[in-house]
């Protein structure tokens, strides 16, 4: 095991799937000569060159479209979008088109896609590069939507996304990329669509993923110092979602709460609710919370921006109300 | 050029009109559900193009797609299940009029909104040219599509990449009820091509020789590392834009004028007077076709339903 950090392993995992299959190859842009708007692709370049490397022009509708093409034809395209509040130009590209395709045509064809895309606040970008848009894309069946949250899961996950046969969504919250953890050095893949217990307690279910698992994990962490003990689910994939160590763990605490960093309206929380009083109704000691976003445009100012997101204190008022 | 040649887009010309007034008819009585586009009076176009690609070239279109996927060889009988929903349907019934596709063929569809599948003829191409190989890709779209951004974006980068892309406009002067001058400040589709770094050809699309050779003509320039190709085929549509068009956006006499040029009157008289064909060679063929669309017809009527159980089949490859 070594301590690497999430760049690193979304950068080890894209370098060993094109070093493996030929037909893995990246698009997007600034991906190339300047080494990814991240830093992802560093040196990719240079060991690849241009016919695996491809910067694009700024034009997101074709870099969606173009990597479903290709996809189709029988490459394995890893498109980057520079942020997730792009890809909005590529929606009907991924969700009306990739996501379609395969079913459409009764099964003819295959999108092997992957589209890479860092999204979320809290770095004083404003308001339209700020978004935790993920249920969106989630909304629709045909598409995978993946969102790790350690450097472990990011990179079992993006092998398992360039490997399979169906497009994937894979976001990355860019405040993560420093964040260090253990990664094996052998190959190994996370399946997609499997939700992971990543700190288990008997009196409170938290569901949460990406970033918002630390601000979940914070708060289970004071929530100890009380004698609290919150068990934290990482979904880790939106779609297909992983209900059962959710309910699982909800069957033990009777109390959930869901920690989400998008809007809550029409969100995770709202999705993991409704499951929850669908399947897990016998159990349910309290109603099911949820902290999201506060639902305005995200400001600019440091401050202001900071108190739209998601915090600890948040979490923790909303498991004392559901005890 | 052999006069079989001629004959075999003969019949392929017919093979579609006839479709395509079958079609008309199952729609009016409720047979054929959903939007359905006909390619009436634009036959030469899909045949002409088609007819100048070789094993591997690929096809792609938009949703006035029976032609294109007739012009590949794909069944008939599994085009006509399709539109009747059926099981035995060449996308199983998920399709529909719009969402025809032969993957074997290498006919990657029919699609729906105006534009979205140009970056997908990129995407194809960009996969022939990563492989090294010497394939192209037809693109379809009409002169509607050139004012959405996927139009742009797609011909810059095949632009840039250099990819083997012929990019076919099928001018037929209208994007559904409004005239390409009421929507495109360019005076012509041609100017369009330049901005690329194309060359745009302008093509007589009623007449399926000159289209052919046009056609031959982009592939060779592709094939000797010219890069993306630009023709706009000029051409009428002489039904309405779907079924249930009100058509009070052009002229009966704008229609009639265009119905002289009827490009299977066009292939008739050349048929006449390069070969002396006679009549009945032609009308033999006329019967032939005749039957294979009656037992299309025949064969989607009988054909199953998919299975309710089915709904879910294919959401993903790898569930």
């Amino acid at each position: 095991m070594a301590l690497i950090t999430m760049r690193q392993a979304i950068t080890d995992a894209l370098r060993e799937e094109m070093l493996r299959d030929e037909s893995v190859f990246i698009m997007g842009q600034e991906v190339g000569v300047w080494g990814g708007t991240y830093a992802v692709t560093r040196g990719f370049y240079d060991e690849f060159g241009e016919r695996r490397v491809r910067d694009t022009p700024i034009s997101e509708m074709v870099i969606g479209g173009a990597a479903t093409g290709a996809a189709m034809n029988g490459l394995r395209p890893v498109a980057e979008f520079m942020t997730i509040n792009f890809a909005f130009l590529a929606l009907d590209a991924m969700v009306n088109h990739a996501a379609k395709i395969h079913y459409m045509f009764g099964g003819q064809m295959k999108v092997p896609a992957v589209f890479r895309a860092p999204g979320g606040g809290g770095r004083q970008l404003g308001a339209t590069h700020s978004h935790t848009p993920d249920v969106i894309f989630a909304h629709f069946p045909g598409l995978k939507v993946v969102s790790p949250s350690t450097p472990y899961d990011a990179k079992g996950l993006l092998k398992e996304a360039i490997r399979i046969d169906d497009p994937v969504l894979f976001i990355e919250h860019h405040t993560l990329y420093q964040l260090r953890g253990e990664v094996p050095e052998d190959d190994y893949t996370v399946p997609i669509g499997v939700s992971d217990v990543k700190r288990e307690g008997r009196d409170v279910t938290i569901v949460a993923y990406a970033q918002g698992l630390y601000v979940a994990m914070q708060a289970a962490e004071q929530l100890a110092h009380e004698g609290i003990e919150a068990e934290v689910v990482d979904l880790r994939s939106l779609r297909p979602l992983d209900m059962g160590p959710i309910l699982e763990s909800f069957r033990k605490t009777f109390r959930c709460v869901v920690v989400e960093e998008g809007w809550g309206s029409y969100g995770v929380g709202a999705e993991i609710a409704a499951r929850i009083q669908d399947e897990g109704f016998d159990f349910m000691d309290a109603p099911v919370k949820r902290v999201a976003q506060y639902e305005v445009p995200l400001p600019y100012s440091r401050e202001l921006e900071q108190s739209a997101l998601i915090n600890p204190d948040r979490v923790i008022e909303a498991v004392k109300e559901v005890l | 050029m052999e006069k079989e040649t001629y004959l075999n887009w003969y019949r392929q010309m017919v093979l579609i009109r006839r479709f395509e007034q079958r079609c008309a008819e199952l729609y009016q009585l409720g047979k054929i559900g959903g939007f359905l586009h006909l390619y009436i009076g634009q036959e030469a176009v899909a045949v002409g193009s088609i007819a100048a690609r070789k094993e591997g070239d690929h096809v792609i279109t938009a949703y006035r797609d029976h032609a294109h996927a007739l012009a590949v060889g794909a069944d008939p009988n599994a085009l006509m299940a399709e539109l009747m929903g059926k099981e035995t349907g060449i996308s199983k019934g998920r399709g529909g009029s719009m969402h025809l596709a032969d993957v074997n063929l290498q006919f990657w569809g029919g699609y729906a909104v105006v534009g979205g599948h140009l970056p997908r003829a990129v995407g194809i191409a960009l996969a022939e040219n990563y492989r090294g190989t010497d394939k192209g890709v037809l693109c379809y779209f009409g002169d509607g599509s050139s004012n959405i951004g996927y139009f742009h974006e797609s011909l810059n980068l095949a632009g840039v990449w250099d990819l083997p892309v012929v990019f076919i406009v099928e001018n037929n002067q209208y994007g559904m009820g409004t005239a390409i001058g009421r929507s495109t400040a360019a005076k012509s589709m041609l100017d369009r091509a330049p901005g690329y770094g194309m060359t745009g050809v302008l093509v007589n699309g009623m007449d399926v020789v000159e289209v052919y050779e046009a056609t031959l003509q982009a592939f060779e320039r592709i094939r000797n590392g010219e890069g993306p190709q630009f023709l706009e085929l000029t051409t009428y549509r002489f039904e309405g834009h779907s079924m249930g068009d009100p058509l009070r956006y052009r002229t009966k006499d704008e229609v009639e004028k265009w119905r002289e040029d009827d490009p299977i009157g066009i292939l008739e008289r050349r048929l006449h007077s390069e070969y002396g064909t006679e009549q009945k060679e032609l009308d033999k063929i006329d019967e032939d076709v005749e039957a294979i669309v009656e037992e299309a017809v025949l064969f989607a009527e009988q054909s199953p339903l998919p299975p309710l159980d089915s709904l879910f089949d294919n959401i993903y490859v790898e569930a």
